[in-house]
């Protein structure tokens, strides 16, 4: 038994086949450096440039908006920190309870980051992991800094209304960053469209390599360099590109752009056939988050009185790749932020799954997991005291 | 992805004594949905309290599956007093060992096979009856104290792995830090008086005497608004001034010869005897 079926896309990506023929050029052919007098590291620079427009494509945004960056996670810091550095004056941030790390925990400990107190709102979520805007616009206040807002949750793929909301925050007169990181590549964004000042991605959720991201800085928006260096980048990023990345990224945002169509029909025709599939066949399963407001490619749901982790190594054995919010995975103790912030039951945060799939999945690979993962949740609820004793609570 | 031993992913794969026993006449339950890990241990203990027959059913991750069948496959055949004795490191390297983070479901598993031994023989134990420190998961000091104990705990990330307190909210950390603490001046001062013996100068013999006050003896006096002081260390003698509530309190002899006098012998020397100074 050694064939892979990969369904875990949020958390990583296969690289796609036509990424690694351009990238590979820039490490063995092409190796100069883009800061380069000589033509021999000047080309590269031209392949750069290239890569730039085909990511500004992608967003619809100027080449000059993107800054490449090392990841995501890097993308997140440089926007958030620029963005309060532009107003020192003001100490609060408001952002969810549900971002990513990235986000959530620079902003929690973004006192200990600065050497100054700031105050953080967290917009809470409904149960189906969906924001209120009346409760946004109230969190305003006079000392409001900045807004970080995800476009799409990692974990259920509920989709904010962000550009609507970086609309409320320019009213207020205040910067918002999103993190894009699982929205880009699979749902459509136009940047000349919205008030977005600062918008993160991350090349190895869209079959780019991993340790590639690009931060998008609308033109005109006050910016302060995270990594302080050289003058690459047009000062906004110290630090020699990483060339063969940064070619592996335009591609990927040029394969995505023309891929946003497959990605919105029939990878979306795919999930919703292994959701409505689970959710018929086994009973006491639940859908985690929003139905339709969602990314077409995720689906997170819970199997009540059991756990996840047991859940996944199951799955494993079977070569099925997905990941679970419970606790056991991660080494936490605590059902994933995202789950308690929805206020999923302990009956069933504990043994949420999430299947996240990409255009290389197929039918054939769905009806193998609607094959296998009933009997298995039968096996551990068989063991499960919860299970056996769920009518009499 | 967990560094699960082989004998785990087997123990969790195929699990050994899924099931119920109906007739079962030793019960162990333990944790809870919301813990994320739980176990129902059911035995069946013949008239020589030779356990015959034991099964599981286990909410939980795939260490607290293995765990739970290791166990059971440990205590079949053993008498209670045997069982009794089974410690988690005992499950855990019948599983070849657990990740660190794992240790908790060992843990677990003890605290099940000691549920159930309690509930033949029909008593309550006294886990339950602690001060509750970390609230996340329900855990009291006695639970935490006794796992520092058995497993040489060191850091509050230790206890953590291995009873789950301080895993939720953090807010427990400074108190989980503070039985860590207490127990490492509990090592130490139970070392100190076998080394130093006897021939402890009257200064060594203040201080140890004030690190026990300070420690243990006044803030167990202060719950109830009393207080002491030491006022001459003689020889052996060690004369001290009872203050506030208990100063007046009718039972303050007892306290001081219970109490005080025993506190110190314990912990500095035990040819001492403690006297009030308005004796
Ligand atoms: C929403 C979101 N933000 C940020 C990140 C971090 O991206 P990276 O891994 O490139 O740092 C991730 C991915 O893990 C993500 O899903």
């Amino acid at each position: 038994m050694n064939r892979t079926i990969y369904m875990d896309n949020n958390a990583t990506t296969r690289v796609a086949p036509e990424v690694v023929e351009v990238m590979q050029p820039y490490f063995s052919e092409f190796y100069g450096n883009p800061s380069s007098m000589h033509t021999f590291g000047g080309q590269v620079g031209d392949a750069i440039v290239r890569a730039r427009a085909k990511i500004a494509h992608l967003l619809n945004a100027d080449p000059d908006e993107i800054v490449f960056t090392s990841c995501g996670t890097e993308s997140d810091s440089t926007a958030i920190l620029s963005a309060i550095r532009a107003n020192p004056a003001k100490r609060h941030i408001i952002t969810t309870r549900v971002e990513h790390p990235a986000v959530k925990n620079l902003a929690e400990n973004l006192h200990a980051f600065t050497g100054h107190k700031y105050r953080v709102t967290q917009l809470a979520v409904d149960s189906e992991g969906m924001l209120d805007l009346d409760e946004y616009e109230k969190a305003f206040s006079e000392d409001t800094a900045a807004v970080s807002v995800m476009w799409a949750n990692n974990e259920t793929g509920v989709i904010f209304p962000v550009q609507q909301m970086a609309e409320i925050a320019k009213a207020h007169g205040v910067l918002f960053h999103t993190d894009a990181v699982q929205a880009v590549g699979k749902v459509p964004i136009d940047l000349k469209k919205t008030a977005i000042d600062f918008l993160s991605l991350s090349g190895h959720k869209l079959h780019a390599p991993k340790g590639i991201g690009a931060l998008y800085v609308r033109k005109g928006t006050p910016f302060t360099p995270f990594l302080i260096g050289g003058h690459q980048e047009k000062g906004r990023r110290g630090g020699t590109e990483n060339t063969a990345s940064i070619i592996a990224l335009g591609k990927a945002c040029e394969l995505a752009a023309a891929r946003m169509t497959v990605e919105n029909t029939r990878v979306k025709h795919l999930r919703d056939k292994l959701e409505n599939g689970l959710l018929t066949s086994i009973p006491n399963a639940i859908r985690n988050g929003h139905p339709s407001t969602r990314l077409p490619n995720t689906s997170n749901i819970s199997f009540e009185y059991i756990e996840g982790e047991a859940i996944l190594l199951h799955l494993n054995t079977v070569g099925i790749c997905a990941s679970s919010g419970s606790a056991c995975t991660s080494g936490s103790l605590e059902p994933s932020h995202v789950m308690r912030a929805m206020g999923v039951p302990f009956t069933a945060a504990h043994g949420s799954i999430r299947f996240s799939l990409s255009i290389y999945n197929t039918e054939e690979e769905v009806d193998f997991v609607l094959e296998h993962l009933p009997p298995i949740i039968d096996k551990l609820r068989n063991m499960s005291p919860f299970w056996h004793n769920r009518h009499k609570s | 992805m967990w560094d699960y031993t082989d004998k785990v992913k087997e123990h969790f794969l195929n699990p050994r004594n899924v099931g119920q026993i109906d007739t079962a006449n030793a019960v162990g339950e333990v944790g809870s949905l919301a813990c994320g890990d739980a176990l129902k241990l059911m035995l069946m203990v013949d008239d020589k309290e030779i356990i015959v027959d034991a099964k599981f059913q286990t909410f939980g991750c795939a260490s607290a599956i293995a765990s739970s069948s290791a166990l059971t496959e440990m205590v079949k055949g053993m008498s209670l007093s045997e069982a009794a004795k089974i410690t988690n490191e005992d499950i855990a390297n019948f599983l070849g060992g657990l990740p660190k983070e794992k240790m908790h479901c060992s843990v677990m598993g003890r605290e099940a096979l000691e549920a159930a031994i309690a509930n033949y023989r029909g008593i309550l134990l006294p886990m339950a009856e602690g001060e509750v420190v970390c609230e996340c998961f329900g855990v009291t000091d006695i639970e935490v104290r006794r796992a520092i104990e058995e497993s040489h705990l060191r850091t509050v990330e230790e206890i953590t792995n291995f009873t789950k307190a301080g895993g939720g909210c953090g807010k427990c950390h400074d108190r989980l830090q503070e039985l860590l603490d207490a127990s490492a001046h509990q090592v130490k001062a139970s070392i100190i008086p076998l080394k130093a013996s006897r021939r402890m100068t009257n200064i060594q013999k203040i201080k140890l005497i004030e690190d026990v006050f300070e420690r243990e003896v006044r803030p167990t006096l202060r719950k109830d608004g009393g207080d002491i002081e030491l006022i001459d260390v003689d020889g052996d003698i060690v004369i001290v001034s009872l203050r506030g509530a208990c100063g007046s309190c009718a039972k303050s002899r007892t306290t001081l010869k219970e109490y005080v006098e025993k506190k110190l012998r314990e912990q500095v020397l035990d040819t001492l005897t403690v006297e009030d100074d308005r004796a």
